[in-house]
């Protein structure tokens, strides 16, 4: 279970998120949505402890992030951040090792090639696998930096906005894969979405942010009503059914 | 994840193959790194033998073994170790344009150099030497906490700003100079050459050695940190220790060499970006390399300015200049044309 306790951030005396206090179950897909400048990544850089915190305490499977070292949390918890740039020249293959970095510190394993080959070839990714990460579409970059994330083979999976630059096929692919980490694996996933119906129709409970508080909490269906995504979205949100579950729509 | 990824399941001959296959070091000893090999000894040999002095005349044999050898060794030591420096430097600050002579971490050694030469004007060569390290150590550090409060990493501007440290420090050496009467010695040192590396002076280099040694332990801790600073905190990597360790290293390496033989210009710049031009990045397979082509790069241009006004000799560091001015600006021009990076 991940969970917040009277978390904030300032970032200055007009900009601050929280105080958020809030308990996500472990096992399956939490979506975190909300507009843009809700807080959402801070939120989520927080509990990958890549950000400190102004007060509060946030705790993952009982360990305090911020106190627990830094190496046995990246067992734990694998975070992707919603921009990654570097110049350093890597291969796909070459980055996606990185993921086994806990475990190997750069001395790989079979083991560990096994968990680098599976996560690549999950990513469809395995014809690229050496190719310069410079010499990649913003969509491909984008797979192997989850691939990256999913060789860590952590319990917990923080992703902010993976779904950025994919095409209908990968991101619907993409999805998928989260589920079937989720499911066959007790995984927990805690990813940023923008799209509200990818939210529902995959996610197991949808956390609405806005304005540095969360406002909203609960099961996909408790959430896609006009009412509420009208109010969290600050624009006019109709919910239809669709031939899969419920769709909003608002446009 | 498939279910695979839950159990070590026992692999399959096949798949150890298959695994091994794809893995992500790249061979080290293809016909281009052994050919590279011979290419470096190959230079290494003329740079024994080229010289005004005659060694293998009657009786003349013992200055091979108090210039030639020394010179030699120094070159392949600075070499590589600056190449080394180079490319730490890149990783660390993720900019493709740092290295030692541009982040002032040699300016700093001078500094220190010209400091003991005031306060303690007989002090030994290690003493001078150990003030090079710490200046350049305390150098660099500064050099990277300006850097936090710079956002734009991949530009120019990173280089630019240590440019202009290493300027400011280096007018304060100068100024020390002048009120020191140390002018002379200090024009020397900034014309980085290998002409007074002899016996009883290049020893010192040994220690960059072992430097060396330890880069080459640590590496992948160095191409982690190259993916930034939450990317390597996601893997576990403790940022901030390797930076104090890279900056350690690169200070020590840079100091000595700079005790020992002066400023060395754009070495760490060009070598790393022609290795990582074919190579990328990942350290640990390519330190061999990036060691190589820094010890031909200096010893050829070591070979060039000894040949060029012969019997006279022009200092390393204005060939160096001068091949390093003109790759800095390629790569400018490249990284303009791939459109991007540079902003
Ligand atoms: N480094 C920073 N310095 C100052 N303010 C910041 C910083 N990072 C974020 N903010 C501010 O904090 C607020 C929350 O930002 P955050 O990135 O968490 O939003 P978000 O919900 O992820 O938005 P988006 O959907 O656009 O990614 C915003 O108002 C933003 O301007
Ligand atoms: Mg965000």
């Amino acid at each position: 279970m991940i969970s917040l306790t009277d978390v904030s951030k300032a970032y200055s005396s007009s900009v601050s998120i929280g105080p958020v206090s809030v308990d996500i179950d472990a096992g399956g897909i939490t979506a975190l949505v909300g507009p843009n400048g809700a807080g959402k990544s801070t939120i989520l850089t927080m509990i990958g402890r890549l950000l400190s915190l102004d007060s509060g305490r946030i705790e993952v499977a009982g360990h305090d992030v911020v106190n627990t070292p830094s190496k046995a949390i990246a067992k734990i918890i694998s975070v992707l951040r919603q921009e990654n740039h570097f110049v350093t020249r890597l291969t796909v293959r070459q980055l996606v090792s990185f993921g086994r970095f806990p475990y190997s510190k750069g001395r790989l394993t079979l083991g560990d090639e096994k968990y680098i080959s599976e996560a690549i070839d999950f990513l469809d990714l395995t014809d690229l696998e050496d190719r310069y990460l410079d010499q990649l579409s913003g969509g491909q970059r984008q797979r192997a930096y989850v691939a990256m994330v999913l060789a860590q083979n952590t319990d917990y999976v923080l992703l902010d906005e993976p779904l950025n630059n994919l095409d209908m096929q990968h991101a619907v692919a993409m999805m998928k894969q989260l589920r079937r980490a989720a499911d066959e694996l007790d995984r927990t996933v805690v990813i940023v979405l923008h799209d509200i119906n990818f939210a529902a129709h995959y996610s197991d409970r949808i956390l609405a942010m806005k304005d540095g508080q969360v406002v909203e909490h609960g099961t996909p269906a408790e959430i896609m009503r006009d009412d509420v995504l009208t109010r969290v979205f600050n624009t006019d949100v109709q919910v239809v059914p669709g031939p899969n579950g419920p769709l909003a729509v608002y446009y | 994840m498939t279910s695979t990824l839950r159990q070590d399941i026992a692999y399959t001959s096949r798949d150890i193959l298959v695994d091994e296959q794809r893995s992500r070091r790249r061979p080290l000893l293809t016909p281009s790194f052994l050919l590279a090999v011979v290419v470096t000894l190959g230079l290494l040999a003329a740079s024994l033998l080229v010289g005004q002095f005659d060694v293998f005349a009657e009786g003349n044999f013992w200055m091979f073994g108090i210039t030639r050898i020394p010179r030699t060794v120094a070159l392949v030591l600075a070499g590589a170790s600056m190449a080394m420096c180079g490319v730490i430097m890149q990783l660390l600050t993720q900019n493709r344009f740092v290295e030692p002579t541009t982040t002032g971490t040699t300016e700093w050694a001078g500094l220190g150099l010209i400091l003991v030469m005031w306060l303690a004007p007989t002090a030994s060569l290690l003493a001078r030497m150990s003030a090079a390290v710490a200046m350049a150590f305390l150098g660099t550090m500064v050099f990277f906490l300006f850097l936090r409060r710079v956002s734009l990493k991949s530009s120019l501007i990173v280089p630019i700003i240590g440019i202009m440290l290493g300027a400011v420090v280096s007018s304060f050496t100068t100024y020390l100079a002048l009120m020191t009467d140390t002018l002379q010695t200090l024009g020397i040192w900034f014309q980085g050459s290998f002409t007074g590396v002899i016996q009883g002076r290049y020893e010192l280099m040994w220690i960059v050695l072992a430097v060396t040694v330890l880069v080459f332990l640590v590496a992948d801790q160095f191409t982690a940190a190259g993916l930034g600073k939450d990317m390597a905190t996601n893997v576990g990597l403790n940022y901030t220790l390797v930076l104090f360790m890279g900056t350690a290293m690169v200070a020590v390496a840079t100091g000595v060499t700079a005790t020992v033989v002066g400023t060395l210009p754009f070495l760490g710049l060009v070598v790393p970006n022609i290795v990582a031009l074919f190579r990328g990045d990942d350290l640990r397979s390519n330190l061999p390399w990036v060691c190589l082509v820094g010890i031909s790069t200096v010893t050829l241009c070591d070979l060039i300015g000894r040949l060029i006004i012969a019997p006279f000799e022009v200092p390393v560091s204005m060939v160096l200049g001068l091949v390093g001015g003109i790759v800095f600006i390629g790569l400018l021009l490249r990284q303009r044309r791939k459109g991007g990076l540079v902003t």
